[in-house]
């Protein structure tokens, strides 16, 4: 399975991700190279096998729903690129 | 460290108990040796000297007020993917750079409530992925043992400063085999305990279906102290498991007459190296003179294919995870533009370096419409499978034994270039990880100086019997305390 440079773009852009043009160029060959390392899984036989998600098979965890104080909105925002006042600065979203 | 030897846990435990040092002074004593290697291993991200001299009086405080327990006032290394309130977290990534948690993980809340001393953030590879430390965004940590040779990775800088004195233990994590594998490169131990047994609240997430946080110490006595200090169900994580936490030190008894042992045939492939292959064997013999019931014959036939479904799933969950890096609330943020797909887009080209590209875009593609079934579900059932071997395996036996790596460390640069033969380097770490269950890895022999891991691996929640196997092979063997001269 050889990826394109125009699906390496494609799953960029899903990912949110820029590439640089030498990224691109190399890419599309290491991942190539590391999809056709995954075919050895076609020779396994998984009808009838359920998937795991996480080992420990546990469902549902619920817990009590109890009221503490949350993280100082100071120390929070600290980290914050752009803070105007209690607010976290975003660029426009809707043009 | 203290006057030119290197303590452990325990000795260290008894000396401040019994007010022969103060741990102040052992404190005091790493922070040199800190700053005497530093220069060479480059190990650490961040030196925290003024704040270990801190919790090192508030340590001295506790003892003197006869609270000193096991871990009160030792010297640890962290970490750089484990929250720090306060102290920076950076992923050894250009993307957290300058990020200061406003919390602290579940393990820093437990360790500090013991009176912990924390002198280092540990360099890794970024966002814990890969093997070597070389993609650590920073600089790239050297093995202690020869310096133009990688300490492994991602826990690199843990293992390295375990090994060179800089600490007395680390805490590292560990998704394919970031704790065993550069516990093995740096010949000390190394635990990687079963999923769910620590909390991994605070712990930054790169595949969080097989992540777990776990210790490097000089012996297995010392891995036992800190996993009795760091285990137990938390709220804050729902994968953690309620089950109870043992006094992990009262298994080790040195004694495993009539254990039955595995050794599974598929751990020892064409290509390993003949001196790893024959350390490792003559260790298995050693565990069969303690008494061990070993069987050589025992096979795990779907273990060529954990591999591929570990590069599916954990750059699959990990392309999730690292979603949250936006440039928004948090981290590196790209500004020189209005525009905000672009400025998410260039926070991203900018902030994350090659490896972590590579595994969102794979993650991504394995996730996207119409692969989903091919990659993501089909390495779903294949760890069924897997985990299905393990669980049958351990109807017959108490634990299960490797060599932890197929070669001893490589030099650095050697295979930076190759995706695929950097991968190849967990090939036998992986496998536990999917699986779920518990592993330890101990100083297992050298060849031509350079260090050799010996595995041993158990059933879910077995951490005791493992750590009793890896325990009875530290009292006929002195590896674990030759160390490196520098």
């Amino acid at each position: 399975m050889k990826l394109s440079k125009e699906q390496v773009l494609h799953i960029a852009r899903l990912s949110k991700l820029g590439l640089t043009e030498d990224e691109v160029e190399k890419m599309s060959e290491q991942l190539s190279n590391i999809l056709e390392n995954f075919e050895i899984l076609n020779k396994v036989d998984t009808d009838n096998v359920p998937p795991t998600a996480q080992p420990n098979a546990l469902t549902n965890v619920l817990k009590e729903d109890i009221v503490k104080p949350s993280l100082p909105q100071d120390e929070v925002l600290a980290n914050a690129p752009q803070r105007d006042g209690d607010y976290i600065r975003v660029k426009v979203v809707l043009e | 460290m203290l006057d030119g030897k290197q303590l452990t846990i325990n000795e260290a435990y008894k000396l401040l108990k019994d007010k022969q040092i103060s741990s102040v002074e052992l404190t005091k004593s790493c922070l040199d040796r800190i700053e005497k290697l530093e220069p060479q291993v480059k190990a650490i991200v961040t030196v925290t000297d003024d704040l270990a001299i801190e919790q090192a009086k508030k340590a001295d405080k506790m003892i003197a007020d006869g609270n000193c327990k096991p871990l009160t006032g030792v010297p640890a290394m962290i970490k750089d993917v484990i929250c720090t309130k306060g102290v920076k977290t950076t992923c050894s990534s250009k993307m957290l750079e300058n990020f200061v948690p406003p919390y602290n993980a579940t393990v820093m809340e437990k360790l500090s409530a013991d009176g912990m001393v924390m002198v280092g953030k540990a360099n890794m590879d970024e966002f814990a992925m890969g093997s070597s430390t070389e993609n650590s965004a920073f600089f790239t940590t050297r093995n202690p043992w020869d310096l133009s040779r990688v300490p492994g990775g991602s826990s690199g800088g843990s293992a390295a400063a375990v090994a060179c004195g800089e600490a007395i233990y680390a805490l590292g994590s560990d998704t394919g085999g970031s704790i065993r594998q550069p516990a093995s490169f740096c010949s000390v131990t190394g635990l990687k305990p079963t999923y769910g047994r620590v909390s991994r609240y605070g712990l930054v997430a790169f595949a969080s279906s097989l992540d777990q946080i776990g210790p490097f110490t000089h012996d297995v006595t010392d891995a036992a102290l800190v996993l009795n200090a760091i285990s137990g169900f938390d709220n804050n994580d729902s994968t953690s498991v309620d089950v109870p936490v043992p006094d992990y030190t009262k298994c080790l008894t040195g004694d495993i007459k009539g254990m039955r042992i595995g050794v599974p045939k598929e751990y020892f492939v064409e290509g390993m190296q003949k001196e790893v292959e024959d350390a490792v064997k003559a260790s298995i013999a050693k565990l069969e003179e303690l008494g061990a019931v070993i069987d050589w014959n025992v096979s795990l036939p779907s273990t060529p294919y954990a591999l591929a479904v570990y590069y599916i799933i954990a750059p699959s969950e990990a392309s999730a995870n690292l979603a949250r890096y936006d440039g928004v609330k948090y981290g590196f943020s790209y500004k020189d533009t209005d525009n905000m797909w672009e400025a998410m887009e260039k926070t991203r080209e900018i902030g994350f370096g090659p490896e972590v590209k590579r595994r969102i875009m794979l993650g991504t593609y394995a996730l996207s419409a119409g692969y989903y079934d091919a990659y993501y579900l089909k390495a779903q059932k294949v760890r069924t499978l897997i985990r299905r071997e393990f669980d049958s395996a351990f109807e017959k036996y108490d634990a299960l034994v490797t060599p932890t790596t197929p070669t001893v460390p490589f030099k650095i640069g050697e295979k930076a270039q190759e995706p695929i033969q950097m991968y190849l380097s967990d090939i036998f770490t992986i496998p536990i990880n999917i699986a779920g269950v518990p592993a330890i890895t101990v100083p297992g022999g050298f060849a031509d100086g350079l260090p050799i891991g010996l595995q041993v691996i158990g059933k879910p929640f077995a951490e005791e019997t493992i750590l009793k196997v890896a325990h009875a092979y530290q009292q006929v063997t002195d590896w674990h305390k030759q160390k490196p001269k520098i």
